[in-house]
Formats: structure tokens, sequence, C-alpha cells
């Protein structure tokens, strides 16, 4: 019986397993083909023949790589930045303070959490080009300064902070905007933590917004130079080139995500949706 | 050195009440200066925007309106058709694969003590990855000519595919992109839902007698109902939402992306092409009304769904 049971506990350590391979597979790939020479994706080979630096080479020293890994980093902080800030200032107000239009307040908010970015971004494209905002980092990141999701997310969290704890601060004479930095904000910071990984991770990978607004290299984020780069047709595609731009951004990431796993995977089922 | 100054402690007045009230109106006034900018933000960059979206659709590119004109041309037109025709497949294709892949991996998991962390983790990996770089590197899986992809066909015998390069295959391909890279979250969350099932319920099932089988159909099934409800309307509308894949796995080498011909081309994808290639914004814009109005559908049926969830 209990040869039995291991004997399963193996097959499905089996299937598992085939599936890690399947799941793995594409960034090896992506690794290796980045260290092959260009004239290797003629056929088909496992190995590169020798490690090819050249395609790194080429990203460093032929693209703007490095102007878009800042724009990128720059973007994402900023917005991930403001939106955890707002996000949690109007979750708070709305949950903790009585006032007229609270209700009418919130449920615009929810309102807009319907609309989809597809139908948003043709106004902003006409707004970005009448405020002269295209091609630039607040064109490209002003859309994301605020979420409703955020809001709504933060909202549920405040309502748990005791009440008891807010008049405390008052009683000690804090003024209500350092209330909601020192004593509100160390409450929900599990929350804050989920939200700030969805955000960043969003926004690092936004791409229908950022084509849209940006127009020269020198202000594209990764994924835009990536794709922009790859489709553009200067004489076949350059795979080594493309694949080593893949890694570059894929690995950083993924180091990360191994060193805080427990967190991102716990905050994004807490949270439930992509940012 | 800060000065303290004590007060004498202030006994109740018969003014106390008039002071609750000022003190009440403070607070409220905190709330309006804590709210002004963010009301202006969602006001000036979701609401009016989104009216103004509705507004652009009623009028032509050449200033006409407002009209029906760009409906009409949608209905007429065969590449919008085709669009609409190949979201709706995405849709169908892909979310019920990628649950049900997510759900497979999330009771194998259960099943097993060691590894349970690691596997998890590496699930969950390509959720979190950029989709441009895994469009990218699926792109050179898929290669016809010396694509790993049809390598490893070879070794069963299988005869080489065009993939992307076929009217009928490219659709199925990008599926499958979209299916590798969302069944991780999927499976995340079946796990969440496992997870919440009271031990007791499905012990106290085999206690009367009910086989593997039986326990799942008729004890974890039902009780993951929210979580499949959830699972779906989110798949169902980032599926509906389909376009960064499209455009990396078959943009470019001369061709718009959505090829080849047309074959994969989603609502969205034929979006930024009208607004964005042909520069026709206002036609554009009665595209994603029609893309808004499926969106609000999905949800509306979700809502209709869950209240019918929790009357059981």
């Amino acid at each position: 019986m209990a040869q039995r049971r291991s004997l399963g506990v193996l097959l499905v350590h089996g299937i598992l397993w085939i599936g890690v391979v399947v799941v793995a597979f594409p960034f090896v790939w992506m690794i290796l083909s980045s260290f092959k020479s260009l004239p290797e994706f003629y056929q088909f080979d496992f190995w590169p023949q020798h490690w090819d630096l050249s395609a790194y080479r080429q990203v460093l020293t032929q693209t703007e790589y490095g102007r878009w890994y800042l724009n990128s980093i720059v973007v994402a902080v900023i917005v991930t930045v403001s939106a955890l800030f707002f996000a949690s200032l109007v979750g708070y107000t709305l949950a903790k303070f009585r006032f007229r239009g609270n209700q009418l307040i919130f449920i615009l908010i929810l309102c807009t959490m319907m609309v989809p970015t597809e139908l948003l971004v043709i106004p902003w494209y006409v707004m970005s080009a009448r405020f002269g905002w295209v091609d630039t980092y607040w064109g490209i990141m002003f859309p994301g300064l605020m979420e409703a999701f955020g809001v709504f997310l933060m909202r549920q969290f405040m309502l748990g902070i005791p009440d008891d704890l807010l008049d405390a601060a008052r009683i000690d004479g804090m003024s209500e905007f350092r209330i909601f930095l020192r004593v509100v904000l160390p409450q929900v910071k599990p929350a804050l933590s989920a939200l700030g990984i969805l955000t960043f991770l969003g926004n690092w990978n936004a791409y229908l917004w950022p084509v849209i607004v940006v127009s020269t290299e020198s202000m594209r984020t990764l994924p835009i130079g990536i794709g922009m780069f790859s489709t553009a047709d200067n004489g076949g595609l350059q795979w080594n080139v493309i694949m080593a731009m893949s890694t570059l951004a894929v690995i950083p990431i993924v180091i990360l995500y191994f060193i805080f796993q427990k967190r991102i995977v716990e905050g994004i089922a807490l949270t439930g949706v992509k940012g | 050195m800060k000065s303290v100054v004590l007060e004498p402690r202030r006994t109740p007045q018969p003014g106390m009440a008039s002071r609750r009230m000022t003190l009440a109106a403070r607070r409220a006034l905190t709330a309006y200066a804590f709210l002004t900018v963010p009301v202006l933000f969602f006001v000036g960059i979701r609401i009016l925007p989104t009216l103004y979206a509705f507004g652009m659709s009623l009028f032509t590119d050449d200033g006409k309106g407002p009209t029906l004109a760009n409906f009409k041309t949608m209905v007429g037109d065969e590449v919008f058709r085709r669009a609409l025709g190949n979201t709706l497949l995405y849709v169908v294709i892909t979310v019920p694969l990628q649950m049900a892949a997510g759900l497979a991996l999330a009771l194998l998991i259960g099943r097993v003590t060691r590894l349970r962390g690691f596997y998890r983790t590496v699930y969950f990996l390509p959720y979190i990855t950029s989709v441009v770089a895994v469009s990218w590197v699926w792109r050179l899986m898929y290669d016809p000519n010396s694509g790993v992809i049809n390598e490893v066909l070879g070794w069963f015998h299988i005869p080489a595919q065009l993939w992307l390069r076929d009217p009928h295959e490219a659709l199925l391909a990008v599926s499958i992109v979209m299916i590798w890279q969302n069944a991780g979250f999927a499976m995340l969350i079946f796990m969440a839902g496992l997870e919440a099932i009271p031990r007791s319920f499905l012990e106290a099932a085999r206690v009367d007698g009910a086989g593997p089988w039986q326990v799942f159909r008729w004890v974890t099934w039902p009780l993951l109902n929210p979580t499949v409800v959830f699972l779906a309307v989110t798949g169902v509308i980032s599926a509906l939402q389909t376009f960064t894949q499209i455009e990396n796995l078959t943009g470019g080498s001369g061709g718009q992306a959505g090829g080849p011909l047309n074959s994969t081309v989603s609502m969205v994808v034929y979006v930024y092409n009208s607004g964005f290639n042909d520069f026709n914004l206002q036609y554009a814009s009665a595209v994603t009304v029609v893309l808004f109005v499926l969106i609000l559908l999905v949800t509306l049926i979700q809502l209709k769904v869950l209240n019918r969830a929790y009357e059981y």
C-alpha cells in the first residue's frame, strides 16, 4: 500500500517536472540564443557553437538600450510611488472620514474601473498632442499616477483600522496629514507592498499607451524599445540581438522575483488582479 | 530646546455642542483637502476622456456628425468582422484551457508535500515576465525552418508546421503563448481557493466512501465556484483586450500586425491600426466603444452569476 502511494507521488512529480520544463524552456532558449551568432539561426542547434558576446556588444553600443532601461525604471518607480500614495490617501479618506459626497466620490472612482484603457488611449493622445505631452516622461506616466483599483483595495484595508488609534493620535495633537503618514500607513504595509508590486510590474511591462505616446527612440521604455527594434525592417530579424535585449530585460526581474517570490506570490493572490 | 506649555484641563461647558460641530466641519474640510487633487485627476483623466471617446465615435474624420456612420462602416468592414470573430476565438480558446491547466497544476501540487514552493514559483514565473520579451522568444521558437518547436515535433515524426506564417494556425499559435503565460496565474488563484476549503468537508466525504473523483465532483468543484467565476471573468476581460502578444508575434517584416491575412487580428490591434496607422481616430474610438460594451456585458453577467452563487 505504502509503495503504491509513493509510486503515485512519484508519478505526480514526474508530470509536474514535465510542466517545469515547458515553463522554463523558453527562458533557457532565450539565454542560449543570445550567445549565438546570427548565421547560427539558419539551422537548428541547441548549444551556441562558441559563446559569442557580439549581440550584447551591439545592444550596448549601437542602440539606446541603457536609456530605455533608465526610462523604464524612472517611469515605473515614479508611477508606483504616486499610485501608492494617492490610493492610500483616498482610500483612507473615504474609509475614515464622514462628509457630504463620500459615497458619490467612491462610486465615481469605482465607475472608472469599468472603462478599459483601450477606450481612453485615443482621448489621452488627443490631450497629449494639444498640451505638448507627447514624447515626454509626464506623457508616459500621467494615466497611471492614480488607479481606481488601488483606491478600492486600500479602502477595504483602511476600514479595518480601529478608530481609537486615530483618535489617540488626534488627542496627542498630531496633524491629520501626519496621522496618515505615521499612524495609518504602517498599519496597511502588507496591502501597500502587494499593490506596489502589482503596479510596478504592470508599468514595467506596459505596452499599449507608451507605444502610442512615445515618438523618439530615446524616450522608449524597455518593452517599446525591444518591440520597435525587432519589428523595424533592417534586413531581416537580428535574432541574437533581440534575444540579448530580452535577456537583459527579463533576467533582473526573474532574480528579483526569486528573492521576493513569497511576498510577490502572496501579494498577487491577496489582491487577485493584475495591475 | 522646546518649551512645553501645560494648559489647564478643560471642563465640559454648555458651548461644547457647537465646538463639536466645528470639529466635524474641520474634519470634513480635511477630507475635501485630501480629495481635491484626486477628484480632479479622476474627472480630468478618466471620466471626461471617457465621455470624449463616446463623443468622438459619433463624428466622422472629416468632421460630419453626430452620425452613426462609423458604426455602419464597421458592420460593413470585413477586417472588423474578422477582428471581432478572432477576439471571441481568443476568449473561447484561451480562457477554458488556461483555467483547466491552472486547476490541474493546483490539484497536482496539492498531492505532493515536497517541492511545493518550488513548483508554485516556477509555474508563476511567466505571468510576471514582459509580454514583449516572451512573445519574441516564442516567435523564435515557432520559426518554421530552424525553430525548436518543429525540431521537437520532428523527434516524434510529426511534420513541420508553419505556425505563425500559416493563416490557419497563427491564431492557435498566439493562443498557446497566452495560455503558457496565464496558466500560472490561474494555478495561484486555484491554490488559494483549494486551501480555503475546510479539510473536514473532504474527510467527511471520504468517510462516506466517496472516491477521489466523487470528492472532486461533489465537494471540491462546487466550493471552488467563486474562484472559477473570478478567473473566468478576469480571463475573458483580458482576452478581449489582447494586443501586445499579437503586435510582437506577428508585426513587422513588411506587414501590419494581425497577419497573415488578418488571421490573428484582434479588436485592439484593429483599433491601433485604424487609429495610429491610418490616423482615423474617430473611427478607432467607435471600435473602442464596441469593445467597452462587450466588457460591460461580461461584467454584468458576472454580477448576475455571483449573486446566484451566493444563494445556495
